[in-house]
C-alpha cells in the first residue's frame, strides 16, 4: 500500500495504524498522529486502518514561541 | 501574581523555546530568568532521527509549566486538529491558540480565533488566544469560554514593543479582572516592564531572548524588567502632566538677582 508520511511517499505491507507506526521507527516515541487530517488518538491506532493514497502525519514536541 | 486558569506562575515571564543557539542555552536561559511557562510547538517527527524525543526530554527536565502552540496554523480546523495533537503529547488542557491571518504582520484572523476558540472550550480546553487589542474581539473571545487574553504588543519577531498603548491600557481598563498577556513583538526588557506598569499580568516572548548576543543573559534582564515593572505599577505612578512643576521647594529662595 502506498500512501504518504508527513508529505512524503510511503509504502507499506501493513494497514493497521499502529503496525505502520511501529515499522517506520516510532515504537516507544511521543507522537501525536493525524489521519487525512483528523486527529486520531493513541487509543485508536489499534483499530484505524489506512488505505492506499492516504496522508498520515506524525508529529512530536518541538521549539515553539 | 493573577492565576491563569488556576495556576499560579512563579514570575510573570512565559518565555518560548525556539531558535536558541543551542540546547544548554535555551536551559541557562529559563534557569537565568525564572521563567515558569515554556512554549512549546508540534512538528513532523522522522522514525529514524527523532529530534523531538530529545527536546521533550530536555523541557521535561526544565519543570516548567508546558504551554503549546498552533503556530502556522491558518484555519479554524488546522487549529483544532493541532490543539487534540497537543493535548496528547504534553498531557496539558493548556494551548496557546494561534489562527494567524495574514502573512507579513503574522495578525491573528480574529473570526477564526474566535471559532476555534469556542471548539476548543467546549471541548474542555484552557485557551490562551493570541489576539489583538481589540475590544470587541476581546469580549467575543470572553464568550466563547476564555478566561484569558494575549493581545499582541507588536507584529511576532518584530521586538518593535508595545505599538499601541493606548489600545492595552484602554483593554487593561476594560477587562479589569481578566489575566492579560502581551504576547509577541516585544524586544528589550523595557517593553516588559512597561506592560507591567499598564498593568499586565504577563509577557510571553521568545526572538528577544534567542536572538541576543547572550541570551541566558537577556533572559534574566527580561525577568528583572519585569520585575521593576511590577514593583512599579504596585507603587502607584504619578500622574503625568503637561506642564512642569517644580520638585526643588520655592519657599525659603534665596533673592539673588
Amino acid at each position: 500500500m502506498k500512501f504518504m508520511l508527513n508529505g512524503r511517499p510511503q509504502e507499506s505491507a501493513y494497514h493497521k495504524l499502529s503496525d505502520i507506526l511501529t515499522e517506520a521507527g516510532f515504537d516507544g516515541a511521543v507522537v501525536a498522529t493525524a489521519l487525512n487530517g483528523v486527529f486520531i488518538p493513541v487509543g485508536a491506532r489499534e483499530t484505524t486502518e489506512l488505505s492506499a493514497g492516504d496522508a498520515l502525519e506524525v508529529l512530536a514536541p518541538m521549539q515553539g514561541g | 501574581m493573577r492565576s491563569f486558569y488556576g495556576t499560579d506562575l512563579p514570575n510573570p515571564l512565559m518565555l518560548g523555546t525556539a531558535q536558541y543557539p543551542s540546547p544548554a542555552i535555551l536551559a541557562d536561559a529559563f534557569k537565568r530568568s525564572g521563567a515558569g511557562v515554556a512554549t512549546v510547538s508540534l512538528r513532523r517527527e522522522s522514525g529514524g532521527a527523532r529530534a523531538g524525543q530529545d527536546f521533550w526530554s530536555l523541557i521535561k527536565d526544565l519543570g516548567v509549566v508546558v504551554l503549546p502552540n498552533t503556530a502556522g496554523c491558518h484555519s479554524v480546523k488546522e487549529a483544532v486538529t493541532t490543539a487534540h495533537m497537543a493535548r496528547e503529547v504534553f498531557g496539558t488542557p493548556w494551548i496557546k491558540l494561534e489562527v494567524i491571518g495574514e502573512e507579513d504582520t503574522l495578525q491573528p484572523d480574529v473570526f477564526g480565533l474566535v471559532e476555534a476558540a469556542r471548539i476548543l472550550s467546549d471541548d474542555g480546553f484552557q485557551v490562551f488566544p493570541y489576539t489583538t487589542e481589540d475590544l470587541v474581539v476581546a469580549g467575543k473571545l470572553l464568550d466563547a469560554g476564555c478566561e484569558v487574553l494575549m493581545p499582541w504588543g507588536a507584529p511576532i519577531g518584530s521586538g518593535k514593543g508595545l505599538n499601541n498603548v493606548f489600545g492595552l491600557r484602554a483593554m487593561r481598563a476594560h477587562f479589569p479582572d481578566i489575566p492579560l498577556v502581551i504576547d509577541a513583538g516585544l524586544g528589550l526588557p523595557s517593553h516588559a516592564c512597561q506592560a507591567m506598569e499598564l498593568g499586565y499580568d504577563a509577557v510571553l516572548l521568545n526572538t528577544a531572548v534567542a536572538k541576543a548576543g547572550d541570551p541566558a543573559a537577556m533572559a534574566e534582564a527580561f525577568a528583572r524588567g519585569l520585575e521593576a515593572g511590577l514593583l512599579a505599577r504596585s507603587a502607584d505612578p504619578m500622574e503625568p502632566r503637561d506642564m512642569a512643576a517644580p520638585s526643588t521647594p520655592v519657599i525659603g529662595k534665596a533673592f539673588l538677582s
